[in-house]
């Protein structure tokens, strides 16, 4: 098993044939994800790679793959971004992947009701997406620096966590699943809806855990560790020294006058018995120290 | 984006919140001009335009009784600098008499994932003080932004400012044409503070502060040119021309990485080794070697700078690009602190390869290279 995505995952990518879209859409298919659809408004009837069937809507890919995708993965510009993602939620995916980075907040507090009431999951906005070793990789995560394994790394971050499962494999170990959960101020996906189902996955060990400044989600994960999990959690906060009142590059990184310094969160871990990295490279002395 | 005051307060007259009518001076004779005009010979505000909070601590808002003294203190403002910026325009207001003060504020809940009205009756002073030490004086009502803010979502706390109805029914329209300006404009904080009472029973707005989405910005150009690129560090400015998100800090050790998460762990590990960072800096997915050149122009130019640190962990980023990107930069510029340079990942062996070629030593350990470059700068930290 792994999380959100596995052998059986049948990826649809919308914006197949942008210059992303179309870059991750092969770097994809020669990891061996299933793509078996695209779509771009206009470029219907087309082949992707000689191969893929393009199409116009998502309602027609819909219809006219065989079997149906499960899941989409967007790569279309910020500007029409939000309505991809309706559109996916709309035509019956779900799990929706959105790797674009710069929508509007505003838009996504309106997308996000409209994907709760059909049960649908969003991962991102923002964010590198999700592997799954050996199984699957939807999004952009390099699979070279991934191994099989039964760690799960989930993070804020892109390359932050390619530096961290990087240690990992380098050390011999792999992962279940990495999951980008994007660095916005509204993502689909958060901490504690990873934290779960990795704690139900029969296949996940040990949990990494890598956060940033800005919001309080990683208290509500410490806070959901405590409670409700048996699995060990390693976590790490970037930003210790990120001045108050800036945006260090995510839109969601930032110390505001309410909260969201790396100290509050790092104490947060620290009560909840979440052992805290305080670089990148102590993830394997953590992950191997006895409890 | 931040909005200037009197930018703010014509943006929401356009959604029919009405200020008290002003003027813009950028000089004292202007502001004479301006008093004279509005206030009748009697009373005014001169208040300094600039992106600071405690603006009024900081001397940035005098109240004048005749215009001549509003071009006194207009003089004294235009020029000077508050909390480190330089004021360059002045709004000059008339004078209202203060029975009342509230705060009225929306921001996006980022916990709820919705937008949430803030409204205390204690305003006039920083709210983030209030929501501090006393937040059970702020009220908030959370919004659906599919129904929008519902007249009773506005009166609710309206009528909890005001028992005059009258008052209280002006407020909640206040509060209604506040969520639809929202909105329309994209923003991702709207403020009114004070929102003031007169002793005659009047409602009056005397500061609005608006931040905008940057997000927002391709779909409204005319906010675009709101922007005042005088507020902005001019090598922050630099940054966002080019593409980069940048921003200066106080050490010596200049930063150059790809990623926002890597970047606030490289310069965590430039702390960690008993370095102090120069920059946050991160240099975006893209391999355009332009963008490194840009790069190394900025860090160059801050002279703070001791020692350049490179960490790039290749996945999109091909590391040969960026190693491209170093010769070529280092060739136009004329660099004269060391560079130390990390480089892993997609294609790590050309990029080492181009690199040492060019006299440039490259390692692939990310605390290796940060407890050099912090060496180098000449920190406390250890070789």
């Amino acid at each position: 098993m792994s999380v959100f995505i596995d052998g059986r995952t049948r990826v649809v990518v919308q914006g197949i044939t942008g210059r992303d879209g179309s870059f991750h859409a092969r770097q994809m298919m020669a990891y061996g994800t299933s793509i078996v659809a695209g779509v771009t408004p206009g470029r219907g009837g087309e082949r992707f790679e000689h191969r893929v069937p393009v199409f116009n809507t998502m309602s027609e890919a819909m219809q006219e793959t065989d079997p149906r995708p499960n899941t989409a993965v967007i790569y279309v510009p910020a500007m029409n971004a939000a309505a991809a993602i309706y559109e996916a939620a709309d035509a019956g995916i779900a799990l929706i992947v959105c790797i674009t980075e710069g929508i509007p907040v505003l838009d996504m507090t309106r997308v996000m009701p409209y994907l709760r009431e059909r049960s649908v999951r969003l991962i991102g906005p923002n964010c590198p997406g999700l592997i799954s070793p050996g199984k699957s990789k939807v999004g952009i995560i390099p699979g070279n620096i991934c191994r099989e394994g039964r760690v799960g790394v989930v993070s804020r971050s892109g390359t932050l966590t390619y530096e961290i499962v990087h240690q990992l494999s380098t050390h011999g170990f792999g992962q279940s699943t990495c999951v980008g959960i994007g660095g916005d101020p509204i993502i689909g996906t958060r901490f504690v809806d990873c934290l779960a189902a990795f704690e139900d996955d029969p296949e996940t060990d040990a949990v990494v855990m890598i956060g940033e400044i800005g919001g309080t989600d990683e208290q509500h994960a410490a806070a959901f560790v405590q409670s409700a999990m048996r699995k060990p959690v390693i976590g790490f906060i970037a930003g210790r020294t990120a001045p108050p009142g800036r945006r260090m590059g995510h839109a969601g990184a930032i110390v505001s006058g309410t909260g969201g310094g790396a100290a509050d969160k790092i104490t947060a871990f620290e009560r909840a018995g979440i052992r805290v990295m305080d670089r990148p490279a102590d993830v394997v002395p953590l992950l191997t120290e006895p409890r | 984006m931040n909005l200037h005051e009197y930018q703010a307060r014509e943006l929401l007259g356009r959604y029919g919140i009405a200020f008290p009518h002003g003027g813009v001076a950028t000089t004292p004779a202007e502001a004479r001009d301006i008093a004279a005009r509005i206030g009748g010979g009697g009373p005014v505000v001169v208040k300094a335009q600039v992106h600071a909070g405690g603006r009024g601590k900081a001397g940035g808002v005098k109240v004048a009784s005749d215009p001549t003294e509003a071009a006194d203190h207009a003089g004294r403002m235009l020029g000077s600098t508050i909390r480190g910026l330089a004021v360059e325009r002045v709004l000059v207001v008339p004078a209202t008499t203060i029975a009342t003060e509230a705060y009225v504020g929306l921001i996006v809940d980022r916990e709820k994932q919705a937008p949430v009205l803030m409204v205390s009756a204690a305003g006039g002073v920083d709210i983030e003080e209030v929501a501090g030490t006393t937040p059970q004086r702020i009220q908030r009502v959370s919004i659906d932004p599919r129904y929008g803010l519902l007249p009773h979502q506005a009166a609710a706390p309206a009528f909890h400012l005001y028992r005059d109805a009258t008052l209280a029914r002006a407020a909640a329209e206040l509060m209604q044409r506040l969520y639809t300006a929202f909105y329309a404009i994209g923003a991702s904080l709207i403020e009114i503070n004070p929102l003031a009472t007169t002793p005659d029973g009047a409602l009056v707005p005397l500061d609005a502060k608006i931040v905008i989405d940057d997000s927002e910005l391709p779909r409204h150009p005319d906010l675009v040119e709101l922007r005042d690129p005088q507020s902005e560090d001019p090598a922050e400015r630099t940054a966002r021309a080019a593409g980069l998100s940048f921003i200066k800090l106080k050490g010596s050790v200049g930063c150059c990485v790809n990623g926002a998460g890597l970047a606030m762990a490289t310069m965590d590990l430039v702390k960690f080794y008993g370095g102090e960072p120069a920059n946050f800096l991160d240099i975006g997915g893209s391999s355009n070697p332009q963008k490194v050149v840009a790069a190394l122009q900025i860090i160059t130019a801050d002279s703070s700078v001791r020692a350049i640190l490179f960490n790039i962990f290749g996945g999109i980023t091909r590391c040969d690009d960026v190693a491209n990107g170093i010769v070529q930069a280092t060739r136009e510029l004329r660099v004269r602190v060391p560079i130390v340079i990390r480089l892993t990942g997609t294609n790590e062996a050309a990029a080492l390869a181009i690199l040492t070629q060019a006299g440039f030593s490259a390692v692939t350990d990310m605390d290796q290279a940060v407890e050099r470059a912090v060496y180098l700068a000449g920190s406390e930290g250890t070789p």
